[in-house]
């Protein structure tokens, strides 16, 4: 975890000072709505359909225990005594008044915690793999560049006023990507070279909203000691071209699109040319004591339980379960990363309470160095867990709501807040989320389905990411009702692919039975072992429809 | 006289901004120090260059260097225009003034001028501000005071932090 100098804290505190200020102004007239709008919104604060909602950032989503006790606290006195998870690993609080937003960020950064670019026209919160560092599969653990990139991109003088919001995530997985980075502003993959040195493939332009697209290659390998300057090469692009003029045509992708991915690398290449020999260079022992604090705690040494895990499934289908669904396999023998589904029934998909966000510190505390996870797809995870105590923590998990064992199924959905909270959203999101886990309840059944991502969103801004989903549910608005556009096919990983539409859209009172019946073709055509999206590839949308619509 | 911050004090402005008619021509005045739009200078070269008094460039945040960077010489102020306090192109233009061109003169941001972007203006390479008429412009000097640390590389400290921290 990296650990702020003092530097870093002058740095919290007076962005406190500064926004307190702001805040003064506006409520003493200094500042008009339109002015203030801007800065609040870089601070994470957006005025919702009930009340604000601050958007609390968590770089590449790692918190340490005394952080996640400090979004209790703050859940409990500034709020109705729950938080809730984002896609972008943030967290969010749903009810704060306006004018003690300022005394929030202080509370926050005395955790050396902050709101800082989480919402408004700016590089946001750089997101990354939940199990970066833990995971076999990896060419590098990639928090030490992400740290880069976030103090990089915190405050950056140019990239304050960009045509559109901009997001990054990055991830140091050889096999599978679980940051989406395919749908990102820029998506950086962690690749090394014939001479084993390592850098980045660069992907730019993909993200979901109205015009979803998936990222095209602009570099396939870039030297790590480039990473800043070339992403300064591409903001500065994006800042003097993108267009301004309608807001809907503003990110990055339509910008690639309207010039073509070549002219773009170009128009890139020939800015980085200026900027690549110049300081922005990162020096190797940046890069060295970044990686410092990002070292392996200190695991004991120890081999994998699997008789003493095999016996405790024997004797617990429960447990079974849910070692099978959502414990992952970790580097070091001896180890799992377990992951706490915030989504069992009738709960508001990643939403967590005041005493739960305590359970959680108190079980990091007790059983994984003291650290915590935030997921991009709503849930939390420990990420070192000894396998000889999987069973207490299952059962600590059980006693707090969150060993739903859910993990990659279909009812661990990514759900946005929806109509209930949101003002863009044109449906609810959460009460469909909420009729379809009630109609998949039965775990058996559930498993037997394997893995299928189900993604929901209220409007076609796309916060529920329902582009990727495996199944993806849009609410859509018809002459002020609310209806439902069912896709399937969506895919966030390297095989990055966006659904299709099945047809016109539903009632909200028909969802679980359309979702009944496209999980019923599934189950009647798929071959031995053929996961729900393979079935899908392999036999387009026509057999769905065909039974949808029958 | 219209107070301005120029360089972290108030002064007076005391440029002319001249515009041209429907025609592109200017009426240059013999003497006293113009402020032209990037159009107007290109048509009117030589008049602006025979007159008495410096000339300034009126730049809009999208201008290309190159459709000006040989004349550099001949500029005492370039003035960049913000259309909205939230157009952020002129940031890039100011940098790329400064650090791809050295642009030495005095750059001046103009227009919806607001005191919550000084110090970022600031930091890309303007010294002079015209804040926005129905605004205070002696508070707007508290901005830049904002902050006393930063992260990136900019045109005052061409080292990003990772160049500075103490070993």
């Amino acid at each position: 975890m990296y650990v702020y100098t003092e530097y870093d804290q002058k740095l919290l505190d007076e962005r406190v000072a500064q926004y307190r200020d702001q805040t003064r102004r506006y409520f003493a007239g200094e500042l008009k709505e339109e002015e203030y709008l801007p800065l609040r919104l870089q601070n994470g604060l957006y005025v919702q359909r009930h009340a604000p909602m601050l958007r609390v950032a968590v770089p590449y989503g790692l918190l340490r225990s005394d952080q996640v006790r400090m979004l209790a606290s703050i859940a409990q006195r500034y709020d109705k005594g729950y938080a809730h998870v984002s896609t972008r690993q943030n967290f969010q609080f749903n009810w704060p008044a306006l004018e003690v937003v300022p005394d929030i960020l202080a509370d926050l950064a005395s955790v050396q915690m902050h709101a800082i670019q989480t919402s408004g026209n700016c590089i946001r919160n750089v997101t990354t793999d939940q199990f970066a560092g833990v995971i076999r599969d990896e060419i590098e653990d990639p928090r030490p560049y992400a740290e880069l990139i976030r103090q990089w991109s915190t405050f950056h003088p140019e990239f304050a006023y960009l045509p559109r919001k901009f997001k990054i995530a990055i991830t140091g997985s050889a096999d599978e990507d679980r940051a989406a980075v395919r749908f990102h502003d820029i998506g950086l993959e962690m690749v090394k070279n014939d001479q084993g040195e390592v850098g980045f493939k660069v992907l730019v332009g993909g993200g979901l909203g109205r015009t979803p697209i998936i990222a095209e290659e602009v570099v396939p390998f870039l030297p790590k000691q480039h990473i800043i300057s070339y992403l300064e090469a591409i903001l500065r692009v994006y800042n003097r071209y993108g267009r301004r003029d309608n807001k809907y045509k503003a990110r990055i992708k339509i910008l690639v699109k309207a010039l073509g991915v070549e002219a773009f690398r170009d128009k890139v290449e020939q800015e980085w040319n200026h900027l690549k020999e110049s300081r922005l260079q990162v020096p190797e022992q940046e890069f060295e004591r970044l990686k410092g604090f990002f070292i392996d705690p200190e695991y004991a040494d120890l081999v994998d339980q699997e008789d003493l895990l095999a016996q405790q499934s024997e004797s617990s289908p429960g447990f079974s379960h849910w070692l099978n669904t959502n414990c992952t396999a970790h580097k070091k023998p001896g180890y799992m990363a377990v992951t706490l589904s915030l989504k069992p029934t009738a709960v508001a998909p990643g939403d967590v309470t005041t005493e739960q966000l305590n359970a959680i510190a108190d079980l990091s505390d007790k059983y994984s160095f003291s650290l915590v996870r935030s997921t991009h797809d709503q849930n939390v995870v420990l990420a070192d867990v000894q396998q000889d105590k999987l069973f207490d923590l299952w059962q600590e998990l059980k006693a707090n709501g969150f060993a739903t064992a859910n993990i990659g199924k279909l009812t661990d959905m990514i759900c946005c807040p929806g109509g209930d909270f949101c003002a863009l959203a044109n449906a609810k999101s959460i009460p469909v989320a909420e009729q379809i886990q009630r109609r998949f309840d039965d775990l058996d059944y559930l498993y037997d389905l394997g893995d299928i991502e189900l993604n929901i969103s209220g409007c076609m801004n796309a916060c529920g990411h329902h582009h990727i989903g495996n199944i993806g549910i849009l609410g859509v608005d018809k002459k002020g009702k609310e209806f439902y556009q069912v896709s399937l096919g969506g895919n966030s990983g390297r095989e990055a692919a966006i659904g299709k539409i099945l047809g016109p859209s539903f009632d909200e009172a028909e969802i679980a039975d359309v979702i009944d019946k496209v999980i019923g073709v599934y189950v009647e055509k798929r071959l031995e072992g053929e996961s729900f999206l393979g079935t899908v590839q392999r036999l387009g949308i026509d057999p769905f429809k065909e039974k949808v619509y029958a | 006289m219209r107070k301005i911050i120029v360089n972290g004090e108030l002064v007076s402005d005391h440029w002319i901004t001249v515009h041209a008619n429907e025609n592109g021509e200017i009426t240059v005045p013999e003497n006293g120090d113009v402020l032209v739009a990037l159009e107007t200078w290109q048509a009117n070269k030589d008049a602006l260059v025979a007159h008495q008094g410096k000339t300034g460039l009126l730049l809009n945040g999208d201008a290309e260097l190159e459709d000006f960077s040989a004349d550099l010489d001949k500029f005492d102020l370039i003035a960049v225009n913000f259309p909205k306090f939230a157009d952020g192109r002129g940031y890039s233009l100011a940098r790329l003034l400064r650090e791809r061109v050295n642009y030495t003169g005095e750059l001046r941001a103009v227009g919806d001028v607001l005191r919550d972007q000084l110090f970022y203006l600031h930091r890309c390479g303007f010294n002079a501000f015209v804040i926005r008429e129905d605004r205070d412009v002696e508070d707007a000097l508290n901005a830049f005071k904002d902050f006393t640390v930063t992260y990136q590389a900019d045109v005052h400290e061409e080292r990003p932090i990772y160049h500075r921290r103490p070993a």
